[in-house]
């Protein structure tokens, strides 16, 4: 049994606990939130221990592994002082606000064995998996452009604000939407070198973006757009897509649909033929345990238990990769400036 | 129940496996009267109940049938709670304090805030009382036979172990409206357990039951004994197991399996429609 404790039982916090309840290899030690509403909510009907002061919490229960989420700003100091106790981490992105903090607490790893994840669930979609699989075999030959996407209504009309609406506390799109796509890109393709131009736009926000437009460079040298915008209530949810062209071929995928385009027949690979192919996240994705709004959710987390249990080696979402999302981030942001 | 539902996903652009298609359905189901002439079509073939989220489109097409009493005397509506993007939109935007200030009705959250006082057990299940009546204002006069609980809600309070509240909504919607509550789940046999311990007796689970095994968490072949042993009224959904599985085929799969109630489907056009009850029509005569 991994006994893990969750600081900040918002939106994120709340879907991560229950995955957790309902995992057969997990007990719940503690959950830590300030809302005095949340954990009596909690205590009540779930019968967690409560807190509502996370250094209580840790020396108290003593977790093996502790879920952050709480505003970012919040995450430095949080597991600044959860990898000084020795506890595995998994961390809700954006790892953290300013990039020398992400590089301190790589450093602080150094050398412990402690398990370090970051919730970009994209990753874990069967789709995007698929692609994965693509480009690593070179599928579609030389990548020269890519084009990363993502829209949906979060903040659709001028109104009330919450840390979300805060530039200090990590709020925004580029922050809270285009950190996705950021993070897909770097996986998927290679990470994000430089910016070459790059727009914030607030659309209803007063404080913060609500649309990010840039073009960017990856360290393999190939180019793309990045056009990512929460405010579009022409999308029913958050839908991100990327496109990658190559000298063979061209990829389009979402969450839930492949389309592989095949110049040749004799260099594609395996299950694919010459023009299009459809593939759906039905036949890609693996089946979970316990569903709640997606397998990715479930897949996520059990990668990090297996990782700490000894079953798997922990090879996705590493504090490391999310340092160069937020490394990427910040030069979008500086590149807004100028 | 009825032995075949039909479902709301096609107005509403919800689109398991392609977003071209749901911008597709969202552009043809623009106008109220086409989802009107669509449920038309199913009650020509034959269906006579439709299950919807609270969706705030809904509302029109309640405000349709009320108009037309003789047309849709028969008609039933099977309600889903709550219309989930619309919560999680907000939570995103005004935290969890903040989506309740915004939807609980009348100064309910703003006084129990400001006064700072005690919680008692009991006041939470007024908030969700509260809640579950202003999703239903807009089903006023019409037959809601069965009240479901949406699987966001279901499988997250699941996971979280939180029985009692489960129980609460199952009694809340008898006592108040006097007819079934039902839930929805993506975890069924979970929640199958969940709600024997909780002493739920003969509970409406709605849940993906399909050949290929899809969104069917711990497993077709757990979900084929419980199907088997378990006392409950199962309606199954996402029978095509999300477009993976040939139409016949997957019919012929849920209709081989005789516990189940009701079949839920959805479909756009009336060939569709038509193709899919006659289907199930003469899989079940063919069992009989």
């Amino acid at each position: 049994m991994v006994r893990v404790a969750l600081i900040g039982a918002g939106k994120m916090g709340l879907s991560h606990l229950s995955i957790l309840g309902a995992h057969p290899d997990v007990e719940i030690v503690g959950v830590c939130d300030t809302s005095k509403m949340v954990t009596d909510v909690l205590e009540k009907y779930s019968g967690f221990k409560c807190f509502s002061d996370y250094s209580k919490m840790i020396s108290q229960v003593n977790p093996d592994a502790v879920f952050v989420s709480v505003p970012t700003k919040m995450h430095f100091k949080i597991i600044k002082d959860l990898l000084t106790a020795k506890v595995h981490v998994f961390s809700e992105k954006p790892f953290c606000l300013k990039p020398d903090e992400g590089a301190y607490l790589i450093q602080m790893l150094e050398n412990t064995g402690l398990i370090n994840q970051v919730g970009y669930h994209n990753k874990f979609i069967g789709t995007f998996q698929e692609v994965k699989k693509l480009i690593d075999n070179e599928s579609i030959g030389d990548i020269y452009h890519f084009q990363a996407e993502a829209y949906g209504p979060v903040v659709i009309r001028k109104k009330q604000e919450t840390w979300r609406s805060s530039p200090e506390e990590g709020g925004g799109c580029l922050m809270d939407y285009a950190s996705h796509v950021v993070d897909l890109l770097n996986y998927l393709i290679s990470p994000v070198a430089e910016v070459h131009s790059s727009t914030l736009k607030s659309i209803f926000s007063s404080q913060v973006d609500d649309a990010v437009y840039a073009m960017l460079k990856l360290k393999n040298k190939v180019s793309g757009l990045l056009s990512v915008n929460w405010s579009d209530e022409t999308h029913r949810k958050m839908s991100t897509s990327i496109t990658i062209c190559g000298t063979k071929g061209k990829i389009i995928s979402d969450a839930s649909e492949l389309k592989v385009y095949f110049n040749d027949s004799s260099t594609c690979p395996d299950s694919y033929s010459k023009g299009w192919n459809i593939k759906y996240v039905t036949e890609l994705s693996q089946a979970v345990d316990f569903n709640l709004r997606g397998e990715e959710y479930s897949a996520q987390i059990d990668h990090f238990i297996d990782a700490i249990m000894g079953r798997k080696a922990q090879s996705i979402n590493t504090f490391e990769s999310a340092h160069l999302t937020d490394m990427a981030l910040n030069m979008i942001k500086l590149k807004s400036l100028n | 129940m009825e032995r075949i539902l039909f479902g709301d996903n096609q107005f509403f652009a919800v689109n398991h496996i392609s977003d071209e298609k749901s911008r597709a359905q969202s552009i043809r189901f623009k106008e109220d009267s086409a989802i009107i002439k669509t449920l038309d079509q199913a009650r020509e073939a034959g269906v006579n109940t439709f299950m919807c989220t609270t969706h705030e489109r809904i509302a029109n097409i309640c405000d349709i049938i009320r108009k037309h009493p003789k047309k849709y005397h028969n008609f039933n509506i099977y309600p889903c709670m709550p219309y989930a993007h619309k919560y999680a939109n907000a939570v995103t935007e005004l935290g969890i304090t903040g989506t309740l200030k915004e939807y609980v009705p009348g100064n309910f959250i703003g006084s129990m805030l400001k006064g700072g006082m005690a919680f008692l057990s009991k006041d939470y299940l007024s908030i969700m009382e509260l809640l579950i009546d202003s999703e239903m204002k807009m089903f006023k006069g019409i037959n809601t036979p069965v009240i479901f609980l949406q699987n966001v809600v279901t499988d997250l309070l699941l996971g979280l172990g939180m029985k009692d509240i489960l129980i609460a909504f199952h009694a809340y919607i008898k006592k108040k409206y006097n007819v079934e509550a039902g839930f929805i789940t993506m975890n069924m046999p979970k929640l199958v357990y969940l709600l024997k311990e909780g002493g739920v007796e003969n509970p409406i689970i709605c849940s993906s039951i399909n050949s290929a095994g899809f969104r069917m968490s711990g497993g077709k072949a757990l979900y084929e004994k419980i199907l088997k042993e378990e006392q409950f009224r199962p309606i199954a959904m996402q029978v095509l197991g999300g477009g993976a599985i040939p139409v016949k085929e997957a019919l012929e799969y849920v209709c081989s399996i005789p516990k189940i109630e009701s079949i839920l489907f959805g479909a756009s056009s009336k060939s569709n429609i038509d193709q899919t009850v006659e289907l199930i029509k003469s899989f079940d005569r063919e069992r009989k």
